[in-house]
């Protein structure tokens, strides 16, 4: 079992969330973050205040699988973010120690996998 | 009142000084309805088109604009003669008791939001600049000549069409020519592959009651005046749009169950753009049921036109276009001699009417578009109309103006002026 954390730019999203969708990646939650990498600086001017925006938009998507299923995620997530311009994110897949599904007490592999699949 | 050759006004003139002021504040009313129609990071450069038309089109207008559309003319265009302000003074306008000057102020703004509405069918990926450039050929070639065809004293005018604040150069000119802008600039990349939401719905709403308010001095000074004709129109202007309203409730109900807030807001637009051709023209029962009417075709493309591959982004065609069709045409049948004192429609007796609005509702829409499509191919041939798909998925605001309409300043490096700021101590940057 893995926790896979996915950062990517917020408007692949989208793409991203088809791409898990097609691999029948049903869990996940996603939310907004900003930060910093490799990507250039932007430079921005308000009147005579001029910054640079050292972080950046992105978008985290946290995932947590079965170990079949840790490949074809982060397949997914390369296929759905990628660009091939700097700036494009990062996964990182870190081990699950305990998984547990609120509503039946389910754990770990059952925890994990989506009703009905 | 008109009075005699030579006369100056006083309560029309205050009026008119109004009624400019109401109609220059629709340019930034429309700024916010489209940019609360349009994804968060394309805020700014939504707004900016409205804002940049405020500049560039306002001095268009001043040097040349206003004589090709008022300057006497062969019936096409206007000449020369009233170029750079030239014999435009403090005296009073010929068949007005208003300042010449103010007239020329006044038909300014109408040419501002003209080339302002256009953005709405280009928004989220046409270039700041090439924008600006085309809004300046746009006010000259096509809102200039429609204006003198209906208001100017060309060939429409002369023939009887009546259009009382614009039906043909501004609802139906921008209308169409979104449609043609649309066409040539061509859809944002994610059209039809995603949603793409309206971002702050109070933008709309805020922006649709500023609008509204602003279109009273758009149709009640249409008639130059504190006389019948502007009184008519600036009530007519109350009741159409609130029919408007009362029958979009209810198509909004039937089809989904529910009153939306941006069907409201577009509502009230296609209420306004209704009305403005007939505001002076038509009864207050009769600007009643335009406003009733005017929703249905409207309506119709609304829901029609997202499902084609015409990215005419925010329905400049459907609210602008063909509501003010629908105005144009109504006057033809609705005109009414005791309350207008020109002209009767086919329904009180005088169907020549019909087809002088029939006829402006066919050629302004053509000449319209052609003219835009033509000259959205003649500029690209020099600059490129749109961004490249990495800054359309940037978003505009960051890439055109280097701002964002919801900055935190998180993460926000201040970059110091070489020799730093006087009398502050120098703090070391991360």
């Amino acid at each position: 079992m893995k926790f896979v954390i996915g950062i990517v730019r917020p408007e692949k999203a989208n793409d991203v969330l088809e791409a898990l969708y097609r691999t029948e990646v049903r869990g996940f939650s996603i939310s907004r973050v900003q930060g910093h990498g490799g990507e250039l600086d932007r430079v921005e001017t308000y009147r005579g205040t001029t910054v640079k925006m050292g972080l950046s938009e992105k978008v985290r998507f946290e995932i947590a699988v079965s170990d079949a299923f840790v490949e074809p995620t982060i397949d997914a997530l390369c296929e759905g973010a990628r660009t091939g311009e700097v700036g494009d994110g990062k996964i990182f897949v870190v081990p699950l120690e305990r998984a547990i599904r609120i509503r039946t007490g389910e754990t770990d592999h059952g925890a994990v996998t989506p009703v009905g699949s | 009142m008109i009075a005699a050759t030579g006369h100056i006004d006083t309560g029309d003139t205050a009026w008119m000084l109004t009624a400019t002021a109401l109609v220059l504040m629709m340019t930034p009313a429309l700024g916010l309805f489209y940019a609360g129609l349009v994804r968060a990071k394309n805020t700014l450069n939504t707004f900016m088109m409205s804002i940049g038309a405020l500049g560039v089109v306002t001095v268009a207008w001043v040097l040349i604009g206003y004589s090709l559309a008022f300057d006497k003319g062969k019936g096409f265009i206007g000449g020369l003669h009233l170029a750079f302000l030239h014999d435009v003074t403090l005296a009073p306008r010929a068949g007005t008791a208003i300042p010449h000057l103010l007239y020329m102020a006044f038909e300014a703004s109408f040419c501002i939001i003209t080339a302002a509405l256009v953005s709405g069918a280009v928004v989220e990926r046409m270039r700041f600049g090439a924008f600006l450039v085309f809004m300046v050929v746009w006010s000259l070639v096509v809102y200039a000549v429609l204006a003198h065809w209906v208001f100017g004293g060309g060939w429409l005018q002369q023939h009887g069409t009546l259009d009382f604040a614009g039906g043909v150069p501004v609802e139906m000119a921008s209308g169409f020519s979104a449609f043609a802008a649309a066409r040539v600039v061509g859809a944002r990349k994610d059209y039809g592959r995603q949603a793409l939401l309206p971002h702050n719905a109070v933008y709309v709403l805020l922006g649709a009651g500023l609008l509204w308010f602003g279109w009273f001095g758009f149709n009640g000074g249409s008639g130059y005046s504190t006389g019948s004709p502007s009184v008519l129109a600036f009530i007519n202007t109350l009741l159409a749009p609130a029919c408007s309203l009362v029958v979009w409730f209810g198509l909004d109900l039937l089809r989904n169950r529910r009153v939306t807030a941006i069907g409201a807001a577009t509502a009230i637009i296609v209420g306004c753009v209704a009305i403005t051709p007939a505001g002076g023209f038509v009864s207050p029962l009769s600007a009643m049921l335009l406003g009733a009417l005017a929703t249905l075709p409207s309506y119709a493309v609304i829901l029609w036109r997202p499902r084609t591959r015409l990215d005419e982004t925010l329905d400049v065609l459907a609210a602008h276009g063909l509501a003010g069709m629908t105005g144009i045409l109504f006057v033809g049948f609705f005109a009414q001699l005791s309350w207008n004192g020109k002209a009767n429609g086919l329904l009180y007796g005088h169907a020549g009417q019909l087809g002088w609005q029939a006829l402006a509702a066919l050629v302004a829409p053509i000449y319209a578009f052609g003219a835009t499509y033509v000259i959205l191919r003649v500029i690209g041939r020099f600059m490129p109309l749109r961004a490249t798909e990495r800054e359309e998925a940037l978003g505009m605001d960051v890439v055109q103006h280097g701002e964002e309409a919801y900055t935190t300043g998180e993460g926000a490096i201040l970059v110091v002026p070489e020799g730093g700021v006087e009398g502050m101590v120098g703090v070391a940057q991360p």
